[in-house]
């Protein structure tokens, strides 16, 4: 259904909203060019100090993990308690552990 | 801002059982129930899917034609302070239009073909937004009733349970609070006015009062498709039960303004502590709805023009992008 040569590329737009956080995803936009996708995200993204910095990333760039594949990816990772700090038990008499 | 029709949305709300396995589907509600979020790529019911396209782009041209009869007011707003507010407003509402349209666009339908359906007639928007405002008194009306009615409708569609259009409704619900504060900050200087303000006033929130509770939908009793909606945990209150929150929220701060709310009915009911009030005039929603209320031409017509006149800045802005391109691909060439 998607009509390509209609519509401008999408980019997804990733905002910091202050010096010192990461870039968090924050929806998308199209646009002709990377210089419209900033500009139109600081429009769209940024009307009430939502942010420091942008990125635009074109959408067709992003390379993402199959929905289908969830369980292969991250079921492994369930049964391994062990490596997080609170599996262990040390004794309240042991300090700064 | 107004998302509205959520039971007109025909036969796409049923189910097809042809083309839905029974095993996927049963996971789905499974997550579903489990307020799981569905997200793009997931598999989820055909049915499901249209639903949502259907709802997120009526809602986003909502937000769209929404700009109209505000917008009209942006030359003539009574100081430079309630200019510099109603451009900030109608800005919001066109970013809310793109973050619906974005929204929309994860399930497969592109923006230019949504587009088409709004200028072509054949998308339906919030009939709100079908009448006229004929003083500035009416800008005040629509923050404080009309977003005020909105809120009411989006705020439970912050859990709806596919992922694009909730997280896009919780960016829409925190600017809307500023649009209806807004507007109820312009009643309220026209109610502490002069006599003349206060009639204006009044008069606004006389036009405005019944759309306002039409813009709920049908009733609970007429409306077909809410437990399939409710089902798949895309609508979370029944029309009826979110007009009458509305109905008791907003008398109060009627009464605050000294106006008087247009319905003779209207009266507090100790037992239910509820207001009761009177029966809406269904053949006026369905009118405007149709294509039939006061200003359903001139609104489709000034998008039209809109966007002819707005044709040559797309085209130019395509080819400018080309040419960089083209001029990018050379340097690095040579």
């Amino acid at each position: 259904m998607t009509d390509e040569r209609r519509d401008w590329p999408l980019y997804e737009i990733f905002i910091r909203a202050r010096s010192g956080l990461d870039h968090k995803h924050v929806g998308s936009l199209h646009a002709t060019d990377a210089r419209m996708a900033i500009e139109h995200a600081r429009d769209l993204y940024t009307r009430r100090l939502e942010g420091v910095s942008i990125w635009a990333v074109r959408s067709s760039d992003i390379v993402a993990s199959d929905p289908g594949d969830a369980d292969a990816l991250f079921e492994p990772a369930r049964d391994k308690v062990y490596r997080h700090p609170t599996f262990y038990d040390i004794p309240d008499e042991v300090k700064t552990l | 801002m107004y998302t509205q029709g959520l039971d007109s949305l025909g036969k796409d709300c049923l189910r097809d059982p042809a083309r839905d396995e029974g095993a996927l589907e049963r996971a789905f509600q499974a997550r579903v129930d489990a307020e799981e979020k569905i997200e793009p790529k997931d598999w989820m019911p055909e049915a499901y899917r249209r639903t949502l396209i259907r709802q997120i782009s009526q809602h986003a041209h909502s937000e769209i034609v929404g700009m109209l009869p505000e917008g009209n007011w942006i030359t003539r707003a009574p100081t430079l302070l309630r200019k510099a507010i109603l451009i900030a407003k109608v800005q919001d509402e066109g970013g809310h239009g793109a973050y619906l349209y974005s929204a929309a666009e994860t399930l497969g339908v592109s923006r230019a073909e949504l587009i088409d359906q709004l200028l072509e007639g054949k998308a339906k928007y919030s009939s709100i937004f079908n009448y006229p405002t004929p003083t500035w008194a009416d800008v005040g009306a629509i923050g404080w009733l009309v977003d005020g009615a909105a809120i009411m409708n989006q705020i439970p569609l912050c859990r709806c349970s596919y992922g694009p259009y909730a997280r896009a409704m919780v960016r829409i619900c925190k600017e809307e609070s500023f649009h209806q504060r807004q507007g109820y900050e312009i009643m309220l200087r026209l109610s502490r006015g002069t006599t003349a303000q206060r009639e204006m006033a009044q008069a606004a929130l006389d036009r405005w009062w019944w759309p306002s509770l039409m813009m709920f939908g049908p009733s609970d009793a007429d409306s077909k498709h809410s437990a399939q909606s409710m089902r798949w945990k895309i609508k979370r209150f029944s029309n009826d039960e979110l007009r009458q929150k509305f109905v008791d929220f907003t008398v109060p701060q009627a009464d605050f303004l000294g106006l008087k709310v247009p319905d003779p009915m209207l009266r507090w009911d100790e037992v239910t502590q509820h207001y009761r009030f009177g029966a809406i005039d269904w053949s006026e929603f369905e009118q405007v709805l149709q294509g039939h209320g006061p200003c359903n031409r001139e609104r489709l017509e000034a998008r039209r023009h809109a966007h002819e006149e707005g044709r040559w800045v797309r085209e130019a802005a395509v080819a400018w992008a080309a040419k960089q391109a083209a001029r990018a691909g050379r340097e690095e060439a040579a």
